[in-house]
């Protein structure tokens, strides 16, 4: 009796150190051994960042030329009085030039410099002159009080409006309705970038007739690069060129006897760019987006070949640009031989009227915005650049509001991401990359408001490509989706055949612990 | 000059209102066939005849992300080498001469498909196999094969199932990487695939409804497989009545293939789809209308063009070449062998009776 006793004590003990290892050590071990390895993320940060309140704020300077202010006006308001200026100089453009020896204002900040009513410098209908660089010359009435709407006007035209920032955060809040003009801008430019590809192409659809020679590198060198080189704190940008021989237009263009020309209207410009984009390489080894201009010379059978707008005019540049893509000019080289010239003609094509359509294109593209300036302002004529200072500042204020609100959106997106899918594995590289986009964005907003223009898109493009990085990493795939019974179907097979014995030897002891105490209490009776 | 004004006015309001006819710049297509075995022709020949129908109404291949899981044209069992017929009597050859395949065999893949929707490639991938969608492109996505309730199966494999396609569609959202997407998917079973989307600006279209089957078309003897899907062809028929400046909308594709052709209902979706149906046009996604703008501006150039000095001439260091080769190679999960939890459970359990012998089973049981 002892003996079946003890073995039954044995039984149960087996039985319950079983059970005791399983749930002591088997559990834990499975629960660290099945975990995904998720690095730290600054989740409170990112939450902030989700409730972002931007606050822009550019430095303005005034500048009171003798005349304007009545010695107690003086005291009044905080000034500072310009001695010379040259207030009899015959042109705005040169009063301009002179004041740029003065002093050179940081980027996003501006001077006005006011004169007075009785000057001659502005013609008469004109009440404020943008100068190339960031002044502006500003003429008011004795009264003072115009002067704060009248800055609040030129700044807005110079620097930022509502509508300008709106149209930049336009991903973020697509339903507002807004200006549909500043909508279409943000159409038609591209999307803040860190680098473009300019392809220059050249279509020349009969070389049979005409032998063309462009000075491409030259002409990018005079007259683009100025240009790449002034937005070199916005983007890399990479150029290159191509010839296409044999590249038709996919349209027929129409004869118009009256003009004694071929024509293209403007419904059928939209036709155009398709079949000839097959053609067009592009630099395959980058993701960045291409702008494509081209220049078509139309084939002998065909020439003089004219664009016409809606209104069947002819259009003075011939040419048009595409959102998004690029532009397409055509060059009529008919005038440049006669009808018994041997074919083929030579033609050396006069770049400086080329890119000179080109350059307006390629500022359209890149988001230098083109509404006209309100009554009685006169814009100065465009530099040798082809971008003035304060068009490079509108340029930058909007940019960086992009970069900011793209990076913000991608950063809290990817949080909430890793949040709702517990079986993405977080690498270190990923949490470092997130770090460092939010202090790169934190430093951006605070420089914002600080108006430290240069800084703030520094540190804004700098977030933009670590939350890229950090989203588009390739390790963040959530091939990860396990429903429920999928898991059931997995575990089952390995742990039911453990469980089933060890449950029931629990139970058994249980139950016959309890029967004992029934006794026990039935003998106690 | 009031009136001058006004027209002034008018011109501008013109221009900015084409723009507002759909609000998107750029057209891209991802079609995908997931299915391979020569028996399976039929799934190839509805991906190309998509394919041809994209790129005839205009977009370009540099835009179009193909799919194709086996190759049909060159196929060992194929009586007509290079080609694939989407209607018996062999009258209209989908393959054509200048097919851009940029996922073949088997690189499709769920995670390949995956990674170019929510565009988390490794950084050597090239250009042809991104889709480098902005926030104002429109995407066609086509889906074909065998499927099931809430799933697609890849390559007799593996399978999509409806949530990660919402789930990845939801990424794309996110990053802003379409402006509308139109998600079209011929397999069996095939509105399941769209049940759980839940971002905005999707519509979607299936050739059959839950518990229904998709049916093929034909078969054509002297090639001995059936050659297309019941959907895609007469899809195929409405498209190739489509030309880049037709007007149709989508309420016209809805209409493809009644139950009366098709034996299957098909289904679709626009609950989540901002604009009215009725105003939204084919070619919006099938084709590729760019709009254009004319220059009105130019800039006086005049200075004179600078000489430029003779450069030798290298080759730019296009790839980062030494991050890639010392790349640390991917981390596969491990694994125990075989059988091994099998062998493991039956040593204990041997051990354990061996050491006290049978007749402690009856404590156990």
């Amino acid at each position: 009796m002892a003996t079946t006793e003890v073995e039954r004590r044995r039984g149960q003990l087996a039985a319950l150190s079983i059970a005791a290892v399983v749930i002591i050590v088997g559990v834990p071990l499975w629960w660290r051994t099945t975990e995904t390895y998720r690095a730290w993320l600054p989740v409170n940060q990112i939450n902030e960042l989700a409730n972002l309140q931007l606050q822009l704020s550019a430095d303005v300077e005034v500048v009171f030329a003798r005349g304007t202010v009545t010695p107690e006006q003086q005291k009044k308001v905080p000034t500072q009085v310009v001695i010379s200026l040259c207030l009899f100089c015959s042109s705005p453009l040169e009063a301009d030039l002179s004041l740029h020896t003065l002093s050179e204002s940081p980027c996003g900040s501006l001077v006005v410099y006011v004169i007075p009513e009785s000057s001659t410098l502005l013609p008469e209908d004109v009440d404020v002159y943008i100068g190339q660089r960031r002044t502006a010359l500003l003429r008011i009435e004795q009264l003072l009080a115009h002067l704060e709407p009248r800055i609040k006007q030129v700044l807005q035209v110079m620097s930022f409006s509502h509508t300008d920032i709106t149209a930049a955060l336009s991903d973020r809040v697509r339903l507002s309705p807004g200006n549909k003009e500043s909508i279409a801008d943000s159409m038609r430019a591209f999307k803040s970038s860190p680098g473009y590809e300019i392809t220059f192409s050249l279509l020349n659809p009969d070389p049979k007739s005409h032998r063309v020679h462009w000075d491409i590198e030259g002409a990018v060198q005079t007259y683009i690069q100025p240009l790449l080189t002034k937005l070199a704190p916005l983007a890399n940008f990479s150029i290159d060129s191509q010839t296409l021989y044999y590249a038709m237009l996919g349209v027929n263009p129409r004869y118009d006897s009256s003009r004694s020309a071929y024509t293209l209207n403007s419904d059928s410009l939209a036709h155009v760019i398709n079949p000839v984009e097959a053609r067009l390489g592009s630099n395959a080894a980058s993701s960045n987006p291409v702008l494509n201009f081209l220049l078509y010379v139309p084939d002998a059978h065909h020439s003089p070949l004219h664009i016409h707008d809606h209104k069947k005019q002819e259009v003075l540049s011939n040419a048009f640009h595409s959102p998004r893509w690029g532009g397409i000019m055509v060059y009529n080289v008919n005038g440049f031989y006669g009808p018994e010239a041997v074919f083929p003609v030579d033609i050396n094509i006069n770049m400086a009227k080329v890119m000179g359509v080109f350059l307006a294109q390629l500022r359209l593209l890149l988001g230098v915005q083109s509404s006209a300036p309100p009554p009685g302002f006169l814009v100065a004529p465009c530099s040798s650049t082809g971008l003035a200072d304060w068009e490079l500042d509108r340029l930058m204020w909007s940019r960086t509001v992009e970069n900011v609100a793209t990076a913000t959106t991608t950063i809290t997106s990817l949080a909430q991401l890793l949040d709702q899918i517990g079986n993405i594995v977080i690498n270190d590289n990923i949490a470092q990359q997130v770090s460092s986009a939010v202090t790169s964005l934190q430093l951006a907003v605070a420089e914002l408001e600080a108006g430290n223009l240069g800084f703030a898109l520094q540190y804004s493009k700098e977030a933009i490509l670590a939350s890229e990085r950090a989203f588009f990493d390739p390790s963040l795939l959530h091939l990860l989706y396990f429903p429920d019974d999928q898991k059931f179907a997995i575990y089952i097979p390995l742990f039911l055949p453990m469980c089933v014995p060890i449950l029931l030897s629990l139970l058994k002891i249980v139950s016959e612990a309890r029967q004992k105490r029934r006794e026990r209490q039935a003998k106690k009776d | 000059i009031f009136f001058f004004y006004s027209i002034h006015l008018l011109h501008t309001a013109d221009n900015a209102g084409q723009f507002f006819s759909s609000g998107h710049t750029n057209n891209w297509a991802v079609l995908v066939c997931t299915s391979r075995f020569w028996f399976n022709y039929r799934h190839v020949a509805n991906t190309l005849s998509v394919y041809r129908s994209v790129k005839r109404l205009g977009i370009p291949d540099s835009h179009i992300v193909l799919m194709l899981a086996d190759d049909m044209a060159c196929n060992h069992r194929n009586p007509k080498p290079a080609t694939v017929f989407s209607h018996k009597n062999m009258e209209l050859n989908v393959y054509g001469d200048d097919v851009e395949v940029d996922y073949r065999g088997y690189e499709v893949t769920v995670e390949n498909f995956l990674r170019v929707l929510t565009g988390r490639l490794p950084p050597s991938t090239p250009r042809s196999k991104r889709l480098l969608s902005d926030d104002r492109s429109n995407i066609l996505i086509y889906l074909t094969g065998h499927g099931g309730n809430g799933f697609l199966k890849f390559q007799d494999s593996e399978e999509i199932s409806n949530v990660e396609l919402a789930d990845a569609f939801e990424q794309m959202w996110q990053k802003r990487r379409y402006n509308e997407l139109l998600f079209i998917i011929d397999t069996c079973q095939g509105a399941s695939m769209y049940e759980r989307f839940y971002s905005p600006n999707l519509m979607a279209l299936a050739s059959s409804q839950v518990g229904e089957d998709s049916l093929s078309h034909q078969p054509d003897l002297a090639i001995g497989v059936h050659l297309m899907d019941r959907y895609t062809f007469y899809l195929l028929e409405f498209l190739e009545d489509i030309h880049p400046a037709s007007k149709t909308n989508m309420n016209d594709l809805f209409k493809v293939c009644p139950k009366s052709q098709c034996v299957s209902t098909p289904g679709h979706r626009t609950d989540l789809f901002l604009r009215d149906p009725g105003s939204v046009l084919i070619t919006d996604f099938f084709g590729s209308v760019r709009k254009v703008e004319i220059t009105m501006e130019t800039i006086n150039l005049t200075d004179p063009i600078k000489q430029v000095e003779q450069r030798k001439y290298s080759y730019v260091d296009q790839l980062p070449v030494s991050e890639i080769i010392h790349q640390k190679p991917k981390q596969k999960d491990w694994h125990p062998p075989d059988g091994f939890i099998l062998g493991l459970w039956t040593l204990i359990l041997l051990v354990f009776f061996k050491l006290y012998g049978m007749k402690h089973l009856k404590h156990i049981f």
